[in-house]
């Protein structure tokens, strides 16, 4: 049996049409109920739709055999897992915000609020400039507002949010994409199925 | 005598580990819980990780509770040719756990073999890390890769650093994508892209894997391929040829490590339970002459392994009173145990202790 964390949502739906068109498909997931596991024993495959920030944890430790998780999960938390595949879902940028008007002189450290603070340490560090991180864990874009941060690095997707709190990406971190993701213990013994699986999806993203 | 089913998995590895070692003449390596801190500053990037216990000793002097086992074995030592050490040990260690990121007591066995090395000891000791994941189960996988074939083939793509580190880390996480977008980053070409993304796929049976790299590193790191390759037809002669493979994702730190690396996995583990290699490098900056490898088998992982767990405590819980005689008592118990069974005497019945039985003294004879 392949288990396959899968994150909560509309990631997670768009994700399992790619298993289910690899011909791995388990039909009750799509049942509206507060299920969380779906099994398919003919085709040996059990899906878990968990927090999209749990499922490298869930690999990590070998609960689940492979899932599916951001990129930024995986630069934040760094677990020891094979990254398989870009599944090219869920694409967005990484990025420095903060409001319009806002301009750093660098002459203080620079008051970062943010819910990636590893990403923002390092972004930070390799550029060299000294800043002290706020870490948040939802609504970011009001930091710079309230006067708590004076630019917040977070996901951005359109823009749109920024645009109506009437804040502008100031630089571009990296790009963000859902990745393949497999649990090296589970590579080893489960590999055959697994690199079935990777085949079959890399075939839907030509 | 020792009645092995009261031994957890990793104290029954602890003893088929020594007496393997020991078989194949390697000597016990006691040492103590604490260390000289300065010996971990010095070497810090080896470790595993680098936050370490320190205290003070009552004469001022910084110690640490042991986070590593080879720096102090290797620190003192002979070197010169034809000297080898080969030692095993058994050695708790403390460090912080990747997972909960707070101090962690690891049981921890393993070997080194240092000195004056030839590829028949980078084999022995590769062979021996085989077969010991082989005594704690048949459900297992050994991965090899050659650093030194890596390394030359990165040096004649890229000499920068920071892209060296970087294709390494994508390398070690199978991770194609990335190491492509690094490679039009660093302007590499297109050829070199894709060889350097075949190492990624290069893993699983030895023979398949020598041809692919054959394709792979055209003129370059001959004599690292042509070790690897002898050290292959010398692993087809063991018990576990089938189950030692090679994988060029397997990774160490090569500020340290140079040549062979390995790393060992059981079904129902999640994470490599065996780690090693050879590391030339770390010898050489702790001033030493000597070749070395080695490899660490972390035990605390075998409470992963599936196990059955038991319906109950003990067998037969025994009842006495104040009206049972305590030589009775004793008698009872002897005689319980006599047969083959666990015994726990009460004076009444505990909820809490999960038993087969619960008799009187006087019914001991009934017992069945």
């Amino acid at each position: 049996m392949l288990n396959v964390a899968l994150p909560k949502g509309r990631l997670g739906e768009k994700v399992y049409a790619m298993f289910e068109a690899a011909g791995y498909e388990c039909p009750s997931i799509k049942e509206n109920n507060r299920k969380l596991v779906f099994v398919n024993e003919e085709k040996g495959i059990k899906y878990f739709l968990v927090k999209p920030s749990d499922v490298p944890i869930y690999v990590e430790r070998g609960a689940a055999d492979i899932g599916v998780a951001g990129k930024d999960i995986l630069l934040e938390y760094q677990p020891n897992v094979y990254e398989l595949l870009d599944l090219n879902l869920g694409k967005c940028n990484m990025a420095v915000a903060g409001p319009k008007e806002f301009y750093d002189d660098g002459i203080k450290a620079l008051r970062v609020a943010t819910k990636f603070p590893n990403i923002a340490t390092d972004y930070y560090t390799k550029i060299g400039r000294d800043i002290d991180i706020i870490k948040l864990n939802g609504s970011i874009e009001i930091a710079p507002i309230v006067g708590l941060s004076d630019v917040i690095v977070d996901i951005v997707e359109t823009g749109t949010t920024l645009k109506e709190n009437n804040l502008e990406v100031k630089t571009t971190i990296l790009p963000i994409s859902a990745r393949f993701i497999a649990n090296k213990s589970s590579f080893k013994f489960k590999g055959t199925q697994i690199e079935q699986i990777v085949q079959a999806i890399k075939e839907q993203l030509k | 005598m020792i009645d092995e089913k009261f031994l957890k998995t990793e104290e029954r590895a602890i003893f088929a580990l020594r007496s393997l070692y020991g078989t194949y003449g390697y000597l016990p390596y006691k040492m103590s819980k604490f260390e000289e801190y300065e010996l971990y500053v010095q070497n810090k990037d080896f470790l595993v990780s680098d936050r370490i216990i320190t205290f003070n000793d009552t004469n001022g002097r910084l110690l640490a509770l042991k986070p590593d086992v080879t720096l102090s074995i290797i620190k003192n030592g002979e070197d010169g040719e034809g000297v080898k050490q080969k030692v095993y040990y058994n050695e708790n260690v403390y460090r912080v756990s990747e997972n909960t990121h707070h101090y962690k007591e690891i049981m921890q066995s393993g070997l080194e073999c240092v000195g004056d090395l030839d590829l028949y000891d980078f084999f022995e000791v590769i062979s021996l890390a085989a077969e010991s994941l082989s005594m704690i189960s048949q459900d297992f996988v050994l991965e090899i890769s050659h650093l030194d074939i890596l390394s030359a083939f990165l040096d004649s793509v890229c000499p920068d650093a920071a892209f060296r580190n970087q294709a390494l880390r994508y390398i070690a996480e199978k991770n194609p994508h990335d190491l492509q977008r690094l490679c039009e980053k660093y302007e590499v070409s297109e050829e070199n892209c894709e060889k350097l993304s075949g190492f990624i796929y290069a893993y699983g049976k030895r023979d398949a894997v020598i041809g692919k790299l054959s394709e792979i590193c055209t003129g370059v790191a001959n004599d690292a391929l042509n070790e690897l390759k002898m050290l292959s037809k010398m692993l087809d002669e063991t018990p576990y040829k089938d189950k030692i493979l090679f994988d060029f994702s397997v990774v160490n730190d090569m500020s340290y490590y140079n040549g062979f690396v390995f790393k060992g996995f059981l079904n129902g583990i999640c994470e490599g339970i065996l780690s090693g290699g050879q590391y030339d490098k770390l010898m050489a900056k702790m001033g030493r002459q000597s070749r070395a490898i080695g490899f660490a088998l972390y035990l605390d992982l075998l409470e992963q392994m599936p196990s059955k767990q038991n319906a109950y405590d003990v067998d037969v819980v025994l009842l006495y009173g104040d009206g049972n005689s305590k030589i009775d008592v004793a008698r009872a118990v002897r005689s319980i145990c006599e047969k083959g069974m666990t015994v726990s005497a009460q004076r009444s019945a505990d909820p809490s202790v999960r038993c087969r039985q619960i008799i009187k003294v006087s019914e001991v004879d009934k017992i069945c």
